[in-house]
């Protein structure tokens, strides 16, 4: 096919697009760069306010260092900090017994279609929403404090462990279901002896994940309102306090990145 | 005309793979190097244009002193010598006809080669190239498309268009089926008569190298033991090369060095 | 270790009074965590009828206000893209430097490794506070904050697509005599470009969502209206919000799928 199209002249040879042809490729290209140049201009930066920005930022920066905190600051960064692990674990257990059902819904082959499909908008809609978004709703019903971020963790908990677990139901073999059904397993039963030890060690291996996920919006969640060390960090960039901002940051980024060192280690020690 | 003089290699690892090793290539000389694996067969064919670097001893390339020279002078000499590999080394996912024009870069500018600019007269060879080699119609083709003898030929018209005064192959068959690698022997000698040039071939069958080659480079331990034409390598010449000398030809047939050694042309690739 | 039965047993009462303590120091960890949330059960136990309340005068979502919000909107899409864009610009020098084969030498590799590690392990909403701090409230605030944080993601990904190219049609193209430029053009390029655009997609449909939140800090986007609506407690002006980020999630999560099944 190539042939006879493209080589009319013997001295050129035209690079085939993906597009349809070369007028394509310039106005995809050329819409592209329109749309880019539309959101720059939408975000109405003056040249100006983004040269004193450098200089506010060298300023931040050297207000920032070295980090420090006050006795009575080093209570609230304890306090934050011991916070934030307490909401992690009793919002990822909450989140795991609650999306286990959830994902037995949102698998297609335990389920019937009108139950499929609720457990799916569920699996859906938790994903959607960002933690945050979920967090400053959750503040909203059930006040300020660690309760509303536990339970906008747990609610994003499930979004996530539903979904990848439905995702491993799917992929069980039928064959010891049914064996358990035909002694006259009920369906509690089968649960438990047919589908339950196919997906344990995935369960084992999401929770461990989940909690090192949780550990992270943890950390952050206070911003809103929602419990954890994000309170604290937030009141100390309105108080100016930048040096203790950075000793908060600092001890974050090194929880965070703990809880992930851990948590690899233990998934791999599983598998 | 190729002189290499006294060429010696030694990897870091302290493994001599080449120890003084000399001789001369000419005309439209075929020149097969054979040798058991891990005799440096590689080393040396990679040493002629650097892409191995030698530890001592010189190579030329008419009247320029390869070894020595500073990496610009370098990537001019290369131009003058075309490779042929043994897993191709083409850019899988460029069309043919990209991977051709890509033995013309060194001609090229920068930014000409960025917009695949290249001259009309490179693009006319480029179809001119691909007839010879049988592949009229798939220029646009993506290289992952064909199979494992096109492949080679594409190898074989990417080091061609480079109107080079030398050929190096490493191992051109090696990754081919016994028909396939016949085709593509014929076509090196083909093209060694026809754009009047000489070839290294660095090759494992001895058999290919008997049928195709002028002249034969017998290589052990990182030194060369036989040079002549393939006539005079009798069973005493073979045993010298695979066995370090000693004969043993009577337990096993005289096509015994070929068939074993093919068996290691994986750790041959660690050279 | 079980030739006789009374050894296997043993073993497996063992075991089993392994899982059993297991299993009670998790329920501990699990009850001292939750006592030290110092819940205010009078709360807790009306969280529920809270929420079911909440929800009840969300319902009907306000369909006008959706009409003020689609300037929001397009600038959440605006931040997620201009963001996800700066940050491959940025992320690119980095993986070169954070992957193995290409890095210059190894302190550049170790820096490399560094920034990757480092934006990742920062929250978009921290950068957020931080650019809100210095280039003041507003959308360009939430491009940067949102662009550093992807730097790390994106150099990763790339960085291991640079490791895993082929260095035979490198070594090919060099023997050709051509430069180091060029090699960098006619091989590493085309090796890298599937990998270079799934993650590309990957990476904004993650940003669109963020983009959602920094505005909470006031860095820009539809997290501005939703938070000034739920402080005014609009709650059908909330819902509509609401209902509008989830589709543009989802519609993100559509198009950014289909481009990565499209350059596999």
């Amino acid at each position: 096919m190539a042939a006879e199209s493209g080589s009319a002249v013997e001295g050129s040879w035209e690079r085939p697009t993906v597009f349809y042809n070369k007028k394509v490729k310039y106005l995809i290209y050329g819409l592209i760069l329109l749309f880019f140049a539309y959101s720059f201009w939408n975000l109405r930066i003056s040249p100006s306010r983004f040269v004193r920005g450098i200089g506010a930022g060298v300023e931040l920066v050297t207000s920032m260092l070295p980090p420090a905190y006050t006795p009575s600051q080093r209570e609230l960064l304890i306090q934050g900090i011991v916070e934030s692990i307490v909401m992690t674990i009793v919002a990822t257990t909450i989140g795991i017994i609650v999306s286990v059902p959830v994902a037995i819904m949102a698998s297609n082959n335990l389920s019937p279609k009108p139950v499929y499909y609720v457990g799916r908008s569920i699996v859906a809609v938790t994903r959607s929403l960002h933690e945050l978004i979920v967090a400053i709703i959750m503040v909203k019903a059930v006040g300020f404090g660690p309760l509303a971020g536990v339970l906008a963790l747990a609610f994003k908990t499930i979004g996530f462990f539903a979904k990848l677990l439905a995702e491993e139901i799917e992929d069980i073999d039928r064959g010891q279901m049914e064996a358990i059904t035909a002694v006259g397993g009920t369906p509690v039963q089968t649960y438990l002896y047919g589908v339950l030890p196919q997906v344990m060690p995935r369960i084992i291996g999401l929770s461990i994940y989940r909690l090192d996920i949780n550990l992270r919006h943890s950390t952050v969640v206070g911003i809103v309102g929602a419990g954890g060390i994000g309170i604290t960090l937030l009141n100390s960039f309105d108080k100016y306090d930048y040096q203790f901002s950075m000793a908060i940051i600092a001890v974050i980024v090194a929880i965070v990145m703990v809880g992930e060192g851990v948590s690899a280690l233990a998934r791999r020690r599983i598998q | 005309m190729l002189t290499v003089d006294n060429l010696e290699k030694t990897y870091d690892s302290g493994d001599k793979a080449l120890k003084g090793v000399s001789f001369e290539v000419s005309g439209n000389e075929i020149v097969a190097i054979i040798g058991p694996s891990g005799a440096g067969k590689s080393t040396l064919v990679r040493s002629i244009n650097r892409l191995t670097e030698p530890t001592a001893g010189r190579v030329s390339l008419d009247d320029t002193e390869v070894t020595g020279l500073d990496k610009s002078a370098l990537r001019d000499v290369r131009r003058d010598m075309g490779m042929i590999f043994q897993e191709f080394n083409l850019v899988e996912r460029l069309t043919v006809m990209e991977n051709i024009l890509s033995g013309r870069l060194g001609y090229l500018s920068t930014w000409n080669a960025f917009r695949r600019n290249f001259p009309p007269e490179d693009i006319k060879r480029a179809r001119e190239i691909l007839s010879r080699v049988n592949l009229e119609g798939v220029e646009n083709n993506r290289a992952d498309e064909l199979s494992g003898g096109q492949r080679q030929r594409v190898g074989i018209a990417r080091a061609v268009i480079q109107r080079p005064k030398i050929l190096l192959a490493d191992e051109p068959t090696s990754a081919l089926d016994p028909d396939t690698s016949r085709e593509v022997m014929s076509l090196l000698t083909d093209i060694a008569h026809e754009d009047d040039i000489p070839i290294i071939i660095n090759i494992h069958e001895v058999d290919l190298a008997v049928d195709y080659a002028d002249r034969i480079i017998g290589l052990s331990d990182g030194e060369i033991v036989f040079n002549g034409p393939p006539d005079d390598l009798d069973q005493a010449a073979r045993d010298k090369i695979y066995r370090g000398g000693e004969s043993i030809a009577d337990r096993e047939g005289p096509s015994a060095g070929s068939s074993t050694d093919s068996d290691d042309v994986i750790a041959e690739r660690g050279d | 270790m079980s030739n006789s039965t009374d050894s296997w047993s043993r073993f497996d009462r063992r075991e089993r009074l392994l899982r059993f303590f297991g299993l009670l120091a998790g329920l501990v960890i699990l009850v001292a965590a939750w006592r030290a949330m110092e819940v205010n059960y009078g709360y807790a136990v009306t969280a529920p009828r809270e929420l079911a309340d909440l929800f009840g005068r969300m319902y009907p979502p306000n369909v006008g206000y959706s009409r003020k919000i689609v300037g929001p909107l397009l600038e959440t899409i605006n931040i997620s893209i201009l963001g996800t864009a700066l940050a491959i610009v940025m992320a690119i020098p980095v993986a070169f430097l954070g992957a193995s084969n290409t890095a210059p030498n190894k302190p550049a590799y170790l820096l490399g490794k560094f920034i990757i590690s480092f934006t990742r392990s920062v929250n978009v909403i921290i950068w957020a506070l931080i650019f809100v701090v210095i280039f003041g409230p507003g959308a360009l605030a939430g491009v940067l904050a949102i662009s550093i944080r992807s730097i790390g993601f994106t150099a990763k990904l790339i960085a291991e697509a640079i490791e895993e190219i082929d260095r035979g049609s490198v070594e090919a193209i060099t023997a050709a005599g051509a430069s180091p430029v060029d090699v960098l053009i006619y091989s590493i390029v085309p090796q890298i470009k599937p990998a270079f655009i799934s993650v590309a997609t990957l990476r904004w449909d993650i940003n669109v969502r963020a983009s959602t939140i920094i505005g909470f800090v006031g860095a820009g986007g539809i997290g501005v209206p939703l938070q000034t609506e739920i402080n005014y407690f609009n709650w059908e002006a909330v819902l509509t919000i609401l209902i509008s980020i989830l589709g543009l999630v989802l519609i993100s999560e559509a198009i950014s799928a289909y481009l990565r099944k499209k350059v596999m």
